[in-house]
């Protein structure tokens, strides 16, 4: 009759055998293949190898795969598989400015040099359910232009260059933290804050976002453009000494813009909020922008007043990892605190009923 | 130019793991004695249990100081820098380990980093080499780790760091922690430990 | 010491497969990615050149297990990393040393810390008993004990007094811990003052002054609301005189346990990316007032099946009428009472008493 608490590796095993099961389904159907994931679910690939943070579109594929579509334990398969990689060193910056652009837009400008570039997007889409996807029907062929070759100026570049925006340079020489190497200490600085969110969960980004449009601490957002594209990555070997590229890497930059009244120590200019993402995510990198500018609150010498300007409140729950399991840990036994729990509601309840037993008395 | 004839651990894993968790003893129980017998062969100028502690716990993550007999033997920085990783520091109070030769000389305690009170962690651990280690001698210890006394006899003894101890104690939480190595052996004086008594 | 034959080995599970389908393959270690065992990085057939310092075992270490993992799974930059964390720990009792925590293969909030700190101490020679609620056999102690008896290739005990390395959630053992074990805690919240003040910066602040007042007017509070304190779990503790520390969320029944136990106290809290310790032999006092003295809480009964008294017991409801026995939550502790002839009062049938 004593069994009900024992797990044991049996049953533990059997519920793995079933969950490869369950994962497979009915066998009269094909399995899906990783690369059909990796090309033809995209953006959740994309997603997984943001959040993620590893970019490696096989295996964010492979991880979907394995989690059964769930994409925040497929991102928690890719953190444990990157963090016991070696680390050759860091890559030199990427020079968004040189991407190959696919999709570029601005909605500070009607028009300005590279030109508004739609790319795939569902932007303008009618959201209504293509019953020919279900039949399979090949989508004609897109139309084809030859490629810019002209330069694509980042807008805040062009904006730069009359003081009407902040400048932002990376101190030369300091070293750029990494929060999976240090454990993150407050304040934190923007290199960690911008890590932080870059890994961090989309839906609650979103929603600090959306929360600082509604009030919660304004920022008068522009979005000064959004590129998506490739941009190729370098690495400096020790031993060579020069930039050697490592491969094209895909990811969505958004530069919001953000009106700024001025301070005794600044002039009035607009202000950053950066978003940088690995894939297409412009949700995720808008989002991000946003919460990046109300997180520089203190800096601009203004109030603490909304969750999405509370650093601490952000950092330490933007991972939808940590969250995830802290979060889930709750199904784990807790039967001997709650049975200390037990007790002491019981010695409670007895003591009221004493109490009020006694105050009856004493009225009667 | 690294020694010729020097060599790692035998198995780096299984041997920085043993290394350490007789570390881990002796910070765990101060002033105990603990057996190290590394297998590793540290350039003639380096003491074998040196060597061992800084191949366990040092790499790139972490500054090193060395006294100055350390600091001028070539041969024990191209160890350090082969084996280890680890970037050697001129300033003490930038060092998480300072690795020393000769205790007698060593700079004060307040030289190297002792944290702050709010992370009393950021401090240096000194580890020194010496020439015999015995749970019998002048010294009388007391605190965390230690079940009522213990006995620890260090050849040599510097008599001033006797008070320098006590002055680290008294910094506590803050404070350097020292490792004290001979041949064979190691025993550790976190900055937890009082001396009771030194004859 | 010997571990029982039963733990040595991890068994190699033979599964009824239902549908016989071309899934991937269930071996028992579903936490380990199977793209893990890829030869991104080296084989056991074909070293990697990063052999030792990477993520692949170094192959030339006595310790290289069959699972393509570096010994005790963390690459030895990590363990470096976790064992100066522990030693600063170790140097200041009940101070949370901060550590680079990793992304292990289990979820944050299920013993990630106390897995990093045991993967960072334990060696060939140890033998290790993971306890949950102070029972071996919940699922997350059976799936961390797997977990190194896999990537360790160590013996594994349930026995408390076999075990070189103990790693807990939510109990210390009943038996006594002697000079040389270690106790590793998984720890969800190390902040004893966290829900008193969420902000990190300010806790920091309060343990740096070593300014503790918001707890103990939280827990005065208690008694001039109930008549006494009314923590039941996770009570904090004064170590050494200096820093208040959560204990993890043992019940307070074992808080005595850990003053001056011969045993070292290491504490692993994963997500909050936090390391801290007890040293052996070091005072560690519940905090409390002098006209409320802090107390454990008290049992009516002994154990139903070994009659155990003064030991922690589980409440286990046998029907839905109000039917229900306590047994002891220490499963070992209450295994060798009744293998020793003791017998509680409802043990009378050895079928119903025994282990499954």
């Amino acid at each position: 009759m004593y069994v009900a608490v024992k797990g044991g590796e049996a049953a533990i095993d059997n519920a793995h055998a079933l969950l490869a099961h369950e994962r497979r389904g009915p066998e009269e159907i094909a399995e899906i293949a990783p690369e059909q994931i990796e090309h033809q679910l995209a953006l959740a690939v994309d997603r997984v190898m943001a959040e993620g943070s590893l970019y490696d579109p096989a295996l964010a594929a492979l991880a979907i795969k394995q989690a059964r579509g769930d994409l925040i334990e497929a991102i928690f398969l890719v953190r444990a598989f990157r963090t016991t990689l070696p680390r050759f060193g860091a890559s030199k910056p990427l020079d968004t400015a040189a991407m190959a652009i696919e999709r570029r837009i601005s909605a500070t400008f009607k028009d300005l040099p590279g030109g508004q570039v739609l790319g795939p997007t569902f932007d303008y889409t009618h959201r209504l359910i293509d019953f020919m996807l279900a039949a399979g029907v090949a989508p004609p062929a897109p139309a084809e232009a030859p490629a810019e070759t002209s330069a694509v100026p980042r807008v805040t570049d062009l904006l730069g260059g009359e003081d009407l925006i902040e400048r932002e340079a990376a101190e030369a020489g300091e070293p750029v933290g990494d929060l999976t190497r240090e454990p993150l200490d407050f304040p934190a600085d923007r290199d960690l804050r911008l890590q932080a969110l870059a890994r961090g969960d989309e839906g609650f980004l979103l929603a600090l976002g959306y929360s600082t449009q509604r009030g919660f601490g304004r920022t008068h957002p522009f979005v000064g453009e959004i590129r998506f594209g490739e941009v190729m990555a370098e690495f400096v070997p020790e031993e060579l000494g020069f930039a050697v590229p490592l491969g094209p890497v895909a990811l969505t930059e958004c530069q919001m813009v953000n009106q700024f009244h001025g301070s005794a120590e600044r002039p009035p200019q607009f202000t950053r909020g950066y978003g940088l993402v690995f894939g297409q995510s412009e949700r995720k990198s808008m989002s991000m922008s946003l919460v990046d500018r109300a997180l520089r609150t203190r800096e601009f010498g203004e109030d603490v007043v909304a969750p999405a300007q509370d650093e601490e409140f952000v950092l330490s729950h933007c991972d939808n990892v940590q969250a995830t399991g802290f979060v889930e840990h709750l199904k784990l036994p807790h039967y001997v605190d709650f049975q200390a729990e037990l007790g002491l509601v019981r010695m409670m309840r007895a003591e009221h009923a004493a109490t009020r037993a006694e105050m009856k008395e004493a009225a009667e | 130019m690294l020694a010729a004839d020097s060599t790692g651990f035998a198995d780096p894993v299984l041997d920085a793991q043993s290394t350490f968790r007789t570390l881990m003893d002796a910070f765990a129980r101060p002033g105990s004695v603990q057996r190290l017998a590394p297998r590793l062969v540290p350039p003639a100028g380096l003491a074998i249990g040196l060597a061992a502690v800084a191949l366990a716990l040092c790499d790139h993550e972490t500054a090193v100081w060395l006294d100055p007999p350390l600091a001028a033997d070539r041969e024990v920085a191209a160890y350090l820098a082969f084996h280890t990783g680890a970037g050697l520091t001129t300033d003490p109070r930038e060092a998480a380990f300072a690795l020393v030769s000769d205790l007698a000389a060593l700079p004060p305690f307040g030289s190297f980093s002792v944290g702050d009170d709010a992370y009393p962690d950021r401090s240096t651990t000194i580890v020194a080499a010496v020439s015999g280690l015995a749970e019998a001698g002048a010294l009388r210890l007391a605190g965390p780790g230690i079940d009522g006394e213990r006995q620890l006899g260090v050849a040599p003894w510097p008599a001033h760091l006797t008070g320098e101890l006590a002055e680290n104690r008294a910094l506590f939480p803050r404070g350097v922690d020292l490792v004290l190595v001979a041949p064979q052996a190691v025993a550790a004086l976190p900055r937890t430990t009082r001396i009771v008594e030194a004859r | 010491m010997s571990a029982s034959d039963a733990e040595t080995k991890a068994p190699t599970p033979t599964l009824p497969r239902k549908g016989g389908g071309s899934g991937a393959a269930t071996d028992g270690d579903d936490w380990i990615s199977p793209v893990l065992k890829d030869n991104r990085a080296g084989t056991a057939e074909e070293p990697s050149p990063l052999a030792g310092e990477g993520r692949v075992g170094d192959l030339r270490s006595r310790g290289a297990t069959a699972t393509g993992y570096n010994f005790a799974y963390l690459d030895e930059q990590t363990k470096r990393m976790i064992r100066r964390a522990i030693l600063k720990a170790i140097a200041i009792p009940g101070y949370q040393v901060p550590f680079a925590s990793r992304e292990m293969p289990m979820p944050y909030g299920w013993g990630t810390g106390g897995v990093q700190v045991t993967a960072a101490v334990i060696g060939p020679d140890d033998v290790l008993k993971v306890i949950d609620q102070g029972s071996d056999d919940t699922t997350n102690a059976v799936s961390i004990r797997k977990f190194f008896a896999k990537t360790a290739g160590v013996a594994t005990t349930t026995k408390t007094a076999e075990a070189s390395i103990i790693q807990t959630r939510h109990r210390i053992p009943e038996t006594p811990l002697t000079e040389g074990q270690v106790l590793v805690f998984q720890v969800p919240i190390p902040e004893p003052l966290r829900y008193l003040e969420p902000r990190e910066t300010e806790t920091r602040r309060l343990h740096a002054l070593a300014d503790y007042g918001l707890m103990h007017v939280k827990l005065y509070e208690d008694i001039a609301r109930h008549g006494h304190i009314a923590t039941t779990y996770d009570y904090p503790v004064e170590v050494a005189g200096r820093y208040v520390m959560n204990p993890s969320p043992t019940p307070k029944f074992d808080n005595p346990k850990m003053h001056r136990s011969p045993a070292l106290q290491l504490f692993g809290a994963g997500r909050e990316k936090r390391i801290y310790a007890v040293p052996p032999h070091t005072d560690v006092v519940s905090l409390d007032f002098e006209d409320h003295p802090f107390e454990v809480q008290r049992f009516d009964k002994p154990c139903a099946l070994c009659g155990a008294n003064n030991v922690y017991l589980d409440e286990v409801v046998l029907d839905d009428r109000g039917g229900r026995m306590f047994v002891c939550s220490d499963s070992d502790f209450c295994t060798s009472r009744r293998e020793a002839g003791h017998r509680g009062e409802m043990a009378a049938d050895p079928a119903g008493a025994g282990r499954p």
